[in-house]
């Protein structure tokens, strides 16, 4: 009889894969949509998250646990298949994201207040090393920003208040080892491309990029895409553009621009400029559909209801999308064949098929921002 | 729109003399644009809960002792050097006053967008 009751109220068990997960954060009430890209639907919510303005998420080599870096340093392992919190830790005042090692085992935060980075065990969520990003006569620590992966469990970020790209090699963990390079004005974002060679930090503080060559760090860091502004009057920048290496499409880097409105792209390698293309608004989010075919181009406040897409051979503007109000985030499947794009203040995530740019569906989500699917995972910089 | 404009026009006396916003306070429908606005956009560098980010942060803690002629300046104008955009343009210097008076005594809570036409086109 008991075992009987006992096996009744047991949750039946589902297997299932990971790989067509991900997540939605709703970031006004701090709860997280566990979403499945299959059938286009949500499956779960978890709260208890903490401030989740500005949060962003990586993933487990397994790609089971999704990491939450919250605003308020909170960092969250959350386990999508039970959507459950698997383990919490506030581990900084004010933080602005994460990354997660080659090999899976190494999370890093990335710190505003205090400044600098801090590595943790992706399984336990144990520190494993505090590292402050500490610069000048009298010690003061800078604010980091564009913090990526490395081969080798090495980690590179940027110091926007001290101009300098810093690599930290934690492949021994107990024993950090970082190492300076003087970057351009104001680093407030970079990225890495795909082979983990060129990171490029976008610089608020002058009309340039900062490019680091990681196979040949002894050159040290050169200034690609200078004086694109031209001295002219800068717009304002109401909404800092996102870099990642979603940038990378057919062999070039798909750029915003500061204070203009336009998309900067460069030939990797070369640094030569390919072309410059008139957008909307000041980009936000500048990212290549995964095969490389069309980059799709969202915008800040108050131009921030609008998508623009460019295709990549003619390197100009093929259509233009209003998908919703406060278009906050685009996250393509791994194949790209759909994109979700969040519309923060219509409350709604809305998927496109990417061929067509035809609608396919509609999810309801609390003021949603970042969307991010598991297939992160297994790449590099993400 | 009409209706501000009128309003405007009234308190414009007020204007010409150090400002109490009080009297120029922005209607109902404006108040919930500016709070979603200053949360959610202002947000982005300040942080949802205004407790910085990139920029610093804007509690009545921070903002203490610091005069609110500087701080309506800052919102109207910018502040060249840093990412501190001008918003003229976004708001009207009594809007930015108002915005001012409710940082320091406590930034209310985001009541959502303005209630307005869907701006949603056909796809």
């Amino acid at each position: 009889m008991l075992l009987l009751s006992a096996c009744a109220s047991q949750q039946p068990v589902v297997l299932r894969g990971t790989g067509d997960l991900g997540v939605v954060v709703e970031r006004a009430t701090g709860q997280l949509q566990v979403i499945e890209t299959t059938h286009r639907r949500a499956l779960a919510q978890v709260s208890g998250l903490g401030d989740l303005s500005h949060a962003s998420v990586v993933f487990s080599r397994d790609s089971r646990y999704a990491y939450v870096f919250g605003r308020d340093g909170g960092l969250t392992k959350v386990d999508l298949l039970t959507a459950t919190i698997a383990n919490r830790v506030v581990q900084a005042g004010n933080a602005i994201g994460g990354a997660i090692s080659q090999d899976g085992r190494i999370l890093v935060a990335q710190n505003y207040e205090p400044g600098g980075i801090k590595a943790f065990d992706a399984g336990t969520l144990e520190l494993l090393a505090d590292v402050p990003a500490t610069y000048g006569p009298d010690g003061k620590r800078s604010k980091v920003v564009g913090l990526a992966d490395l081969p080798g469990n090495r980690f590179v970020y940027s110091l926007f208040d001290a101009n300098e790209i810093r690599v930290t090699d934690l492949s021994d963990p107990g024993h950090p080892k970082t190492e300076r390079y003087p970057s351009g004005k104001q680093p407030y974002d970079a990225l890495v491309t795909p082979d983990g060679r060129y990171y490029i930090a976008g610089l608020f503080g002058e009309d340039g990029l900062s490019m680091l060559d990681l196979w040949h760090p002894e050159l040290g860091v050169r200034t690609i895409l200078p004086g694109y502004g031209r001295g002219e009057q800068a717009l304002p920048v109401y909404k800092m553009p996102h870099l990642r290496g979603w940038a990378v499409a057919a062999g070039r880097a798909y750029l915003p621009a500061i204070g203009r409105h336009e998309v900067l792209v460069v030939e990797l390698g070369s640094w030569k400029e390919v072309a410059r293309i008139p957008v909307k608004s000041q980009p936000v989010f500048v990212m290549a559909r995964p095969d490389g075919r069309e980059v799709w181009v969202n915008f800040a406040f108050p131009d921030n209801g609008w998508v623009q897409v460019i295709d990549t051979i003619q390197n100009s503007i093929v259509d233009t999308l209003q998908p919703g109000r406060a278009i906050l985030h685009m996250e393509f499947a791994p194949k790209g064949e759909e994109v979700w794009v969040s519309a923060r203040d219509d409350n709604k995530v809305v998927i496109y098929g990417t061929a067509k740019r035809d609608k396919r569906a509609e999810l309801p989500a609390a003021s949603p921002s970042g969307i991010f699917f598991t297939s992160r995972a297994f790449r590099t910089g993400f | 729109m009409f209706c501000r404009s009128i309003l405007i026009a009234a308190f414009l006396p007020a204007l010409v003399f150090p400002v109490h916003a009080q009297n120029t306070a922005p209607d109902n429908k404006r108040q919930r644009e500016l709070v979603h606005m200053v949360r959610q956009d202002c947000g982005s560098c300040h942080g949802l809960t205004l407790q910085g980010g990139l920029g610093p942060a804007l509690t009545p803690a921070a903002l203490r002792g610091k005069p609110s002629e500087g701080l309506v300046a800052t919102i109207v104008h910018g502040r060249p050097g840093t990412p501190m955009p001008p918003f003229r343009g976004l708001l009207d210097e009594s809007e930015a006053a108002w915005v001012v008076e409710r940082l320091v005594e406590g930034f209310p809570a985001d009541g959502g967008p303005a209630p307005t036409q869907q701006t949603v086109g056909a796809r």
